[in-house]
């Protein structure tokens, strides 16, 4: 039954990886987008991304439904949300460093709580078979689509709505671009910035959900590699756009499936060389849409990261 | 391009009216001042065996215990004690690679990184030297320890000098990247191919290792590691080099206006935390593994960021807040043992204590005990002597 797909294969993976891959991307680059935009950097993504696998998968195990393990990771993430919020709202607290706090701490606290989980396997996410008009393996494993992908690739233009036409999203970009107008009209602008990345832990731990409820599909403590952080860097190369961030993620996604990819055609040379193409990719990246003379016009200008 | 590091070396937020000469001279709160910070950060540690306590409680042990079995593995026996301090001295070098750039604004994240590249660095000189005397080789891979990790760092720090890259962000990029290419080297052209299961370079020879100080039974690594915090200290404190950084680092403005070379202090500045950093590796490979390989990614370098805070980006104060740290990580295998803790319990308290002191920075110039005492002491100076 299975045809061999030869050298093709590798495009095959790399596009089964981008699919993959990227939703984890899609979901944290949502999340760090929506708070970005109204003037914080959640640079604690990272912890909420394995914080939420790690409560998604022990979630998934207790209940034995992994959309329950879905929600309680998005609501870890939350949580993580409001505690950025709230230590950033005290005076003189610096934003990136309390995300850096948060990347320790709520890995620290996954490892911690996580330990019992590596052993028992929980419930995994259904995939939508979308390759059975193929009769190669490799395309139908390739089009094995995840639900949450789907949502993703929904979520993008309905995040880029509400941001741009509602009046929340107006809100929330006004305490962005300039704290002092929203404290003008009246708005409480630390509570809009903690309910933004509340709502951005909201994505990112159901990002982390995906990691151990889909792929890689299990728990343990090398489950994300800097994806929470990448996502920052992508937001920032995806100029603050939702829908940019979609196709950003799925870029993400493709390299980082490149050497697995090779790999598994027989080409090992290099593969450790392959693991480092996302980083590399993200560092170049931000070399070529950064200036030292100006700012990106895209830029909440309340924003400290992107100097 | 707002200053947005919270330097808290800067004496702006003090609060209430600017104190009479009087009042300087009878109470010197410049003397306040500067044992500020360090109440500061003893307040925050204290609120953080508070929480972890409470952490410990909910898990059903007693906190006390746990904090005395704690103590014991960290300072109590001369072995735990210099198990402490072997592992506070690559704090120490990794701690300088955050506090160094601080001093000028730049939160540089990328200590593993250069950790990294500096050992491979180190172990490569001193495979391709072995034959020399032990002292040339120990020499050539603290040169090349250091220079290969403070390029690595010294790129971050030129990124976002010359291209406005987020410095942050392209560390810990880097960091990755230098993890990626050590396993790519490490699997490949460096291989001893009698490193089976933990793929590693072949082994710099006992003769080239670096010893432990006679008289203990810790490696020269401490010493190479309160060398840097001594020499940080006096070029950010006591020079004009390090003037003109904290001078970057409190007003970037006035700096570039006063026609300081911004550009040219915050590469500088990168390359010499990039050093101690890999300094910090050059010291992994030559006095503890002999050899490099994955066991250098050993979350020194993240360790060292929290260190380099508590410590308030303070060289001089990295010493003691790198040995609390490595005294922490020291029980952490006592704690394994005695309470059946995982080992991830250290991070949730090195987790509780960054956040903790983070937001102690809030508590700048608001001791109220201070303003309280400073108010009591104008009224009294206000008042006129009740018999002359």
């Amino acid at each position: 039954m299975a045809v061999e797909l030869g050298t093709w294969g590798v495009p095959v993976a790399v596009l089964a990886g981008a699919i993959r891959v990227s939703t984890p991307f899609i979901f944290v680059s949502l999340g760090e987008c929506i708070t970005e935009r109204s003037g914080r950097v959640n640079l604690g993504l990272e912890g909420t991304l394995v914080m939420g696998a790690m409560v998604g998968y022990g979630g998934s195990y207790l209940t034995g439904s992994p959309w329950l393990g879905v929600l309680a990771a998005g609501l870890v993430g939350v949580l993580l949300g409001a505690l950025h919020g709230f230590l950033c709202a005290r005076p003189r607290v610096n934003d990136i460093a309390v995300g850096i706090g948060l990347m320790l701490f709520g890995c620290g606290l996954a490892f911690f709580f996580g330990k019992p989980l590596i052993q028992p396997s929980a419930a995994r996410l259904p995939a939508i078979p979308f390759g059975f008009w193929s009769d190669s393996s490799q395309i139908q494993d390739a089009l094995r689509v995840n639900v949450l992908f789907l949502l993703g690739v929904v979520l993008a233009p309905a995040v880029s709505f509400a941001l741009k036409r509602t009046r929340w999203g107006l809100i929330v970009r006004t305490v962005g671009e300039s704290a002092e107008a929203a404290r003008a009209m009246g708005y409480d602008v630390n509570r809009v910035r903690t309910l933004a990345t509340m709502a951005g832990g909201f994505l990112a731990g159901i990002g982390g959900s995906f990691l151990s409820l889909f792929y890689p599909g299990s728990w343990n403590e090398g489950l994300s590699s800097g994806q929470g952080l990448m996502a920052v860097a992508l937001v920032i190369f995806a100029r603050w756009d939702p829908v940019r961030c979609l196709y950003a993620s799925l870029l993400f996604g493709g390299a980082s499936a490149l050497g697995p990819a090779l790999q598994a055609v027989g080409v090992t040379t290099g593969y450790y060389l392959f693991n480092a193409a996302p980083y590399a990719l993200t560092l170049l990246i931000m070399v070529l849409s950064s200036s030292a003379t100006r700012t990106s016009a895209d830029q909440p200008a309340e924003l400290t990261v992107a100097r | 391009m707002s200053a947005t590091s919270p330097v808290p070396t800067s004496p702006a937020g003090a609060s209430g009216q600017a104190p009479s000469a009087r009042q300087d001279r009878v109470l010197g709160p410049s003397l306040l001042k500067r044992f500020e910070p360090l109440l500061i950060s003893l307040a925050a540690i204290c609120a953080t065996l508070l929480v972890f306590g409470v952490f410990l409680l909910f898990d059903g042990l007693n906190p006390l215990e746990v904090y005395e079995v704690m103590f014991r593995g960290a300072f109590g026996t001369s072995f735990s004690f210099q198990n402490t301090l072997q592992r506070s001295a690559p704090l120490m070098l990794t701690a300088l690679c955050t506090a160094l750039p601080m001093q000028l604004g730049l939160l540089i994240i990328g200590g593993e990184g250069a950790l990294v590249v500096g050992g491979v660095a180190a172990a490569v000189i001193g495979l391709a030297m072995k034959g020399s005397s032990p002292y040339a080789v120990l020499t050539a891979m603290l040169f090349a320890g250091a220079i290969s990790g403070g390029l690595w760092i010294a790129l971050a720090g030129a990124l976002r000098a010359y291209r406005g890259v987020n410095e942050t962000i392209s560390s810990l990029l880097l960091s990755y990247i230098a993890i990626a290419l050590m396993n790519h080297l490490v699997e490949g052209a460096l291989r001893d191919p009698e490193s089976l299961n933990k793929p590693a370079t072949h082994h710099i020879g006992e003769v080239n290792m670096l010893g432990p100080i006679p008289g203990l039974d810790v490696h020269w690594g401490l010493i190479y590691g309160l060398i840097a915090c001594l020499v940080g200290f006096v070029l950010m404190k006591r020079t004009i080099f390090g003037f003109a950084a904290s001078m970057t680092g409190g007003n970037l403005r006035a700096a570039l206006l006063s026609g300081l070379r911004v550009r040219h202090l915050m590469v500088l500045t990168c390359f010499l935390a990039g050093a101690a950093a890999g300094t910090a590796g050059m010291v992994e490979v030559a006095a503890v593994h002999g050899r490099a390989n994955a066991s250098l990614v050993a979350g020194y370098g993240y360790t060292g960021i929290l260190v380099a805070f508590v410590a308030r980006q303070n060289p001089l104060g990295v010493i003691p807040v790198a040995l609390l740290l490595g005294g922490i990580g020291a029980s952490g295998g006592l704690l394994q043992r005695n309470f059946n803790l995982p080992d991830a319990t250290v991070n949730v308290l090195q987790g509780i204590l960054f956040m903790l002191i983070l937001v102690s920075e809030t508590l700048y110039g608001k001791l109220d005990l201070w303003s309280f005492a400073r108010s009591a002491a104008a009224r009294k100076a206000a008042q006129p002597p009740v018999a002359a």
